[in-house]
C-alpha cells in the first residue's frame, strides 16, 4: 500500500454500528484502498487524507466489541492494536462509539485505555442522541477519561473537521488515570460510574424503530415483510435492471462494429471485435444489475433491515445447525459467492463458517445471471403476471430460490454429518432504523463494482481470448467454393474447441448437452460469466448471426426445420445445471485461501459436480416426458 | 439449578429484570458480560420469534437479539410482575 513516509498511522476501532465506516469516509472520501492483512484473509482497509502539511493514514480496523476475540475479524483487531499484525508504528487510535449507546461502549474503550496507545474518542451520531432526549456532557466525559473527546455527525461531516486538527498532535492523547481491571464486571462498573457522571439526560428509545418493528418483526407480518423484501430483491435485478442493460449491450455492439468496420480487416483485428469486444462486453453488460444488487444489499445493511431479516430467518437457519448471520453471507452469496464466502469471517463459530463456506457456492451469483438471463429470455414466455411481475421474473425467482433451498439443506446435512458439534452463541445486534448515507453505499458499491470489472478486464480476458484461440485453431483455408457462413461452420466445427467440446459428450450427453454446449461449461469453470461469452461466439459465428445484437435472440430462431439451436428440454437442463454448477477458479481460490486447505475447495467441486448432474438429469428426462 | 432461580430465557413473563450474574467462565459467558450483562442492570424484554426462536431484549440503550440457549446462562432477578 503506497504511503507517505513519516505519515501519522491511525487505526478506527469500534463496534459494528457504531458509524465506523461512515467516519472513515467522511476522513478519506474516495480515496481508500484495500489490501491483505500479511497472513490472515481479512481485508484491510486502509485512506490517507492530509491534514495542513501533514500526512495521514487510518485504517479501518474490523468491527470488534471486545478485544477477547471470537471471530477472525475480532481476532485481527486484537492483534493488530497489540502489534502482532502489519510493521506499522501505530501513532494512536481513534476510537468510535455511537452515542445513543456509549453505555456499552465505555467499557470496551477502558479496555483499549489499557493498551496506552494515545487514544481519542469520537462519538457519532449525536443529532440522533439529542433527538432521542439524550444529553452527554463531553466536557465532562473528557475530562473522567483524560483523553480528547470529538462529537460527530458522519453523514453530514459535522464535526469531521475538528477531529482533523486533533490528528495533528497525538502526544496530547493522554491515556493516564485508568487502572487495569481484574474483570469484565469490575471495567463495567467503573464506567458505569463514569456513565452517570456524564449523563446530564438518558436517552429514550427509539420511537420511530419501536413502531417499524411493531410491523417487521410481528410474527406473521414480519415474514410477509421478509418474503416481500425477497421478491422485491429478485425483480429489481432481473425485471427492473433491463432498461440499462439494453442500451449497454447496444453500445458493446457498435462499438464491435466500429473496430470490425473500421481497422484493416485480418486476424486481430478479428480478435479483437469478436474475441475481446464481445467476450468482455457481454460481461460488462450486467454492470447495471450487479450495482443494483449490491446497492439493495448494502442498503438493507445499514438501515438495520438486514439484522431483523437475519433474526426472523434465524429458526430456519437454526433447523439447518447455522446461525442468522450465516444468513448474511449467504445473501452477500446471491452478489458473488467470493465476498460472501470473505463475509463468513464475522462468524465466531469454526464449524458453522465452515459448513456455511460450503454451501455459499450453491447460492445464485450474480455471475449466474447472464446465463440464466439469456436462457430465460430465449426459452419463457415475456407475459406480464401482475402489474410489474412477469413470468420470466418469477422463474428467475424460482431459480434462485431453488439455490437458496438447497444451501440450507445441504448446511443442514453437512451440520448433522460432517460437522457435527455443539453451536456457538448466537447473538446479534439490531441497530436502530436509520436512513443510509448515500455516500456510503456508493463508496461500498463502487469499490464491488471495482472488483468485478477488474475481474471482467483479467480473468475473462484472457479467458475470452483463450477461448477464441482454441475456436479459430487449427485453422481451415477458406474454401472458394463455399460461403463465408459455411467457411465459419467448417472452422468452428474442425476447432480444437469442437474436439474438446466433442470429447465431453459421453459425459453430458445424457443431460441434452451438445459439443457447443460443452465449450461454454468450458470456459464457465473459468469464470461462469464466460459461459455467455463463448457461447456467443460458438453460436454468433456457427448460427450466422454476424451481429451480436441479441444472444437470446439468436437462440430462440427457429431454422428451416423449425428448429431452436437449443431444445426447451436442454435449455431447462441447462438452467438447473447452472443452479449447482461446480464453482468458478475465483472461489476454489478464495475457499482455498479461507480454509487453509485444498481439501475444501475439492471437496466443494465434488459434491456439486455430482449434485449438478443428478438434477439436470432429472430436469432433462422430465422436460422430455 | 434451584426453583426460584430465574433467567433471560424466562423474561418473557417478566419484562423488566435486573442482571444477577452470567453463569461460567467460558467465552460464551465472558461474551455475554462484554455485550452489558453485568450485576445490576437492567433488561427489558422486546419480543420472541415464533415457535422457540431468538428473543430481543434491550439493555443499556440498545436492542439484542440472543437465541434461549444462551439466555439460560443469565440469572436475573424480576423488576415487575414475577
Amino acid at each position: 500500500m503506497p504511503e507517505p513516509e513519516n505519515a501519522l498511522n491511525y487505526a478506527l476501532v469500534g463496534s459494528p454500528n457504531s458509524g465506523k465506516t461512515t467516519l472513515f469516509n467522511a476522513l478519506t472520501g474516495m480515496r481508500a484502498k484495500t489490501g491483505n492483512y500479511p497472513g490472515v484473509t481479512v481485508d484491510r482497509r486502509a485512506g490517507n487524507l492530509k491534514v495542513g502539511n501533514t500526512d495521514v493514514q487510518i485504517t479501518d480496523l474490523p468491527g470488534s466489541y471486545s478485544l477477547q476475540a471470537i471471530s477472525e475479524e475480532e481476532h485481527v483487531t486484537s492483534r493488530y492494536l497489540r502489534g502482532e499484525l502489519g510493521d506499522d508504528n501505530l501513532d494512536g487510535i481513534v476510537f468510535v462509539a455511537d452515542s445513543t449507546s456509549l453505555s456499552r461502549s465505555l467499557p470496551f474503550l477502558l479496555n483499549i485505555l489499557n493498551l496506552n496507545i494515545p487514544t481519542i474518542l469520537v462519538c457519532t451520531m449525536i443529532d440522533e442522541c439529542k433527538a432521542r432526549g439524550g444529553d452527554i456532557d463531553f466536557f465532562k466525559l473528557k475530562a473522567e477519561l483524560g483523553i480528547p473527546v470529538v462529537g460527530v455527525v458522519g453523514n453530514q461531516g459535522l464535526g469531521v473537521t475538528d477531529l482533523k486538527q486533533f490528528f495533528l498532535e497525538p502526544q496530547k492523547w493522554k491515556t493516564s488515570g485508568v487502572p487495569t481491571f481484574e474483570s469484565t464486571e469490575q471495567r463495567f462498573e467503573w464506567a458505569d460510574k463514569i456513565f452517570e457522571k456524564v449523563l446530564r439526560h438518558p436517552i429514550s428509545e427509539s420511537n420511530l424503530t419501536r413502531q417499524i418493528d411493531r410491523v417487521l418483526l410481528h410474527p406473521v407480518l414480519g415474514i410477509l415483510v421478509f418474503a416481500v423484501f425477497i421478491s422485491v430483491f429478485f425483480q429489481s435485478i432481473f425485471t427492473w435492471a433491463a432498461p440499462a442493460m439494453d442500451l449497454f449491450s447496444v453500445w458493446v455492439s457498435q462499438l464491435a462494429n466500429y473496430c470490425s468496420n473500421t481497422l484493416p480487416p485480418g486476424f486481430l483485428t478479428d480478435l479483437l471485435s469478436d474475441g475481446i469486444i464481445q467476450g468482455v462486453g457481454a460481461v460488462l453488460v450486467f454492470v447495471p444489475q450487479i450495482a443494483i444488487l449490491f446497492t439493495l444489499i448494502f442498503f438493507f445493511e445499514a438501515s438495520g433491515y438486514m439484522a431483523r431479516a437475519a433474526f426472523v430467518i434465524d429458526r430456519l437457519m437454526g433447523w439447518a445447525g447455522l446461525e442468522g448471520r450465516c444468513f448474511i453471507s449467504l445473501l452477500s452469496s446471491y452478489a458473488c459467492a467470493v465476498p460472501g464466502i470473505m463475509a463468513t469471517r464475522a462468524i465466531p463459530s469454526p464449524r458453522d463458517r465452515l459448513a456455511t463456506i460450503l454451501v455459499a457456492p450453491l447460492t445464485t451469483c450474480s455471475a449466474r445471471l447472464p446465463v440464466y438471463a439469456v436462457l430465460i429470455s430465449a426459452f419463457v414466455p415475456d407475459t406480464a403476471v401482475w402489474g410489474p411481475f412477469t413470468v420470466q421474473g418469477f422463474t428467475l425467482m424460482g431459480l434462485y430460490l431453488l439455490g437458496g433451498f438447497s444451501a440450507i439443506l445441504f448446511a443442514a446435512i453437512f451440520k448433522r454429518g460432517l460437522l457435527r458439534g455443539a453451536s456457538l452463541p448466537f447473538f446479534l445486534e439490531l441497530p436502530p432504523y436509520r436512513f443510509p448515507s448515500f455516500k456510503t453505499i456508493t463508496v461500498q458499491v463502487m469499490g464491488r463494482l471495482k472488483v468485478f470489472v477488474r475481474d471482467a478486464g483479467s480473468v475473462i480476458l484472457a479467458g475470452s481470448i483463450a477461448l477464441w484461440l482454441l475456436l479459430n485453431f487449427p485453422h481451415h483455408q477458406p474454401d472458394s467454393n463455399l460461403s463465408d457462413l459455411q467457411n465459419k461452420q467448417q472452422q468452428i466445427e474442425r476447432s480444437y474447441a469442437a474436439d474438446l467440446g466433442r470429447s465431453l459428450e459421453p459425459i453430458f450427453s445424457p443431460l441434452g448437452f451438445d459439443w457447443k454446449i460443452n465449450i461454454g461449461l468450458i470456459g464457465s469453470f473459468a469464470a461462469r460469466e464466460l459461459m455467455i461469452s463463448t457461447m456467443a461466439q460458438v453460436y454468433a459465428v456457427s448460427e450466422g448471426g454476424d451481429d451480436f445484437n441479441s444472444f437470446a435472440g439468436v437462440l430462440s430462431k427457429e431454422d428451416e426445420n423449425g428448429v431452436k439451436p437449443i431444445s426447451f428440454a436442454g435449455a431447462m437442463s441447462l438452467l438447473v445445471f447452472f443452479v449447482y454448477a461446480p464453482l468458478c477458479l475465483s472461489t476454489v481460490a478464495v475457499v482455498r485461501r479461507e480454509t487453509n486447505s485444498w481439501r475444501w475447495p475439492i471437496f466443494i467441486l465434488c459434491y456439486m459436480f455430482i449434485l449438478a448432474w443428478v438434477a439436470s438429469f432429472i430436469t432433462y428426462r422430465l422436460a422430455l416426458a | 439449578m434451584a426453583d426460584s432461580q430465574k433467567t433471560l430465557a424466562d423474561l418473557s413473563e417478566i419484562v423488566v429484570a435486573k442482571v444477577l450474574t452470567v453463569l461460567g467462565d467460558d467465552p460464551v459467558s465472558e461474551r455475554l458480560r462484554e455485550m452489558g450483562f453485568t450485576p445490576n442492570t437492567t433488561v427489558y424484554f422486546e419480543r420472541q420469534a415464533p415457535f422457540g426462536g431468538p428473543i430481543i431484549v434491550s439493555l443499556r440503550n440498545y436492542q439484542l437479539s440472543l437465541r434461549p440457549s444462551e439466555a439460560r446462562l443469565i440469572i436475573i432477578e424480576g423488576l415487575s410482575g414475577a
